[in-house]
């Protein structure tokens, strides 16, 4: 318990995403926190590339042996690539979430936006809070 | 499971929680004048009355026990051995909810799971779901899981014309509201017209093997041209006739869906039937309903668990696609124990009685001055008849005069076919039964 990784280098959400910037470009997936609290994670379903979302809309979804869950993106933006391994290994979401287990990548619409997400030391606090 | 009704106990105890007198008192905010308002109800019977009234108010229909019948058209006299309903019946099975706490049903669980398997071997597809409504009702949830495997971004689906027309209304029915256009069914188009139709905003086609005519059309390329232009194929089928021909997944299809009442269960007047819905396991997550799997229990035993439930309510809310939260479970159990009782055998032999005994009839019907039989293309159990005077008419001469319950006016759905008798012959049609069919024939046209 109160023991997730939260690399200090990437933004979080409150509904649990997290968010890595590279210039114009994000990647986004689930954070150690959330894949402990879904148990073992056997499917998972994402977007086109090409998709355009605004901040906070649905653009997957994550099933595990215990709930479905929505994935919300935490930035506006235009999908640009999702990672494809994850239809016949989603186990890498639970064994590696900020690696191989990242869902998409997509280009950032307004860099303001980064202003509203959490670091790694206040989404420590969150996690801690719900405990 | 046995039924426990409430004690009186028990009702005082809840009758206290909610700080109620009586029972009456809930009923309370219901006027006065409503709540018991008089009925005006003929004298009570005894049951011995009751029986004798009932006895001759179905002595007044004509069934398929007592008259010959050659009526298709979707629903099929066929035989249902005794065995179905003595399992059927048993207290242990007899429900047609699969349980909510459904581990603790291993028998009912692999039940299901058997007639998934069957169903998907039958079909030659890798998923079958635990059932729904009807035929008709199957096809309009694999119109949904096209439309959303494209991701709602296809939304015309393709109807081939010569789907049964109530399932064409039923489908436009559920999914009326939620923009889908519904091309290929209102004229005659046949196979090469509805290939036509094909576009990128096309979700699926969907055609009937066999046809609503009863024929097999040829289906060779159809899959691929489908496939090509990034739609679905979905084909309407009927169980018997798989017994025999090719399953629609060797043909390419996507999903397979239609009506299982032909697997032991009796016409009823028109139900409780069964919707059997199978599909290649690429679309498992998409589809409505239940699939049962098999598993191993915490000491190594073979064990039965609900597997996937991917679209259903309570699981996925806003998500579900379907209202389906419940299915034809003992439906599906009749016709599981009609596929195991068959085999894969005797599930032929059905379907080559049902073919040659309609080959025999169609024969003998096309050789009578004023009726010709369709044998443009091949046919299994069902046949069309241009007739020489309306088939209405036809059809009351052979009730009333013969004892014979005619076939289809197709006439009621298809202009272009008015005067044209759809005949269906099945295992049930003894020859005399055929024969007696064909001199009544000549004697109405005479």
């Amino acid at each position: 318990m109160g023991d997730w990784k939260v690399p200090a280098d990437l933004k979080y959400t409150e509904s649990d995403e997290w968010v890595r910037v590279e210039g114009n470009e994000a990647t986004t997936g689930i954070t150690d926190y959330a894949q402990d609290q879904l148990n073992d994670i056997v499917f998972v379903e994402l977007p086109e590339v090409g998709a355009s979302l605004r901040k906070g809309d649905s653009y997957g979804v994550v099933e595990s042996v215990k709930a479905a869950s929505d994935m919300h993106i935490p930035l506006s933006g235009t999908v640009t690539a999702i990672n494809g391994k994850l239809e016949d290994a989603p186990e890498t979401v639970n064994s590696d979430p900020y690696g191989e287990g990242w869902f998409i990548k997509f280009t950032i619409a307004d860099p303001a936006e980064l202003g509203d997400l959490m670091d790694a030391a206040a989404y420590q606090k969150y996690c801690a809070e719900r405990e | 499971m046995t039924y426990l009704p409430h004690t009186d106990e028990d009702r005082r105890a809840m009758l206290a929680a909610v700080g109620v007198e009586s029972i009456e008192a809930l009923f309370e905010a219901v006027p006065e004048q409503y709540r018991f308002p008089p009925l005006d109800l003929p004298e009570a019977l005894s049951e011995m009355e009751v029986m004798a009234e009932l006895q001759g108010l179905q002595a007044a229909n004509a069934s398929a026990q007592d008259y010959a019948i050659f009526l298709g058209a979707g629903a099929y006299h066929h035989f249902v051995p005794s065995a179905i309903n003595h399992i059927l019946l048993r207290g242990e099975f007899y429900t047609a909810y699969t349980p909510y706490q459904p581990e603790m049903s291993q028998g009912t669980l692999q039940a299901v799971f058997e007639y998934q398997s069957m169903l998907a071997a039958l079909t030659g597809m890798e998923a079958a779901n635990a059932s729904h409504y009807d035929g008709a009702t199957s096809l309009a949830e694999a119109i949904t899981v096209a439309v959303n495997e494209a991701r709602g971004k296809r939304r015309k689906i393709i109807l081939s014309p010569a789907i049964n027309p109530q399932y064409r209304q039923v489908v436009r029915t559920y999914m009326q509201g939620q923009d889908i256009k519904f091309v290929g069914d209102k004229g005659r188009a046949d196979i090469s017209d509805l290939l036509d139709m094909l576009d990128d905003s096309t979700a699926m086609l969907t055609v009937a093997y066999p046809n609503f005519f009863g024929q097999i059309d040829d289906f060779k390329g159809l899959a691929e041209r489908v496939h090509a232009a990034g739609a679905l194929l979905t084909v309407v089928a009927d169980p018997i006739a798989l017994g025999l021909f090719k399953s629609p997944g060797e043909l390419g299809a996507d999903m397979v869906v239609g009506e299982g009442q032909p697997l032991g269960i009796p016409l009823s007047f028109g139900g409780p039937y069964l919707g059997y819905f199978a599909c290649k396991k690429a679309l498992v997550r998409r589809i409505a309903g239940r699939i049962v799997g098999e598993t191993k229990d915490n000491r190594g035993q073979r064990a039965f668990v609900m597997t996937l439930r991917p679209r259903e309510q309570d699981i996925r809310r806003e998500k579900a696609t379907s209202n389906i939260c419940t299915n034809q479970g003992l439906m599906a159990l009749s016709a599981c124990i009609y596929l195991a009782l068959m085999g894969k055998c005797g599930l032929r032999t059905v379907a080559e009685l049902c073919y040659h005994k309609a080959h025999y009839a169609a024969r003998q019907i096309d050789a009578l001055p004023g009726y010709k039989v369709d044998f443009s293309k091949p046919f299994f159990k069902e046949f069309m008849v241009k007739c020489p005077s309306p088939v209405s008419e036809i059809n009351a001469a052979l009730l009333h005069d013969w004892g014979i319950v005619g076939g289809y006016d197709l006439g009621q759905d298809y202009p272009h076919l008015a005067n044209t008798m759809l005949i269906a012959v099945t295992e049930m049609n003894t020859r005399e039964e055929i024969d007696a069919l064909v001199e009544a024939l000549k004697e109405v046209a005479a």
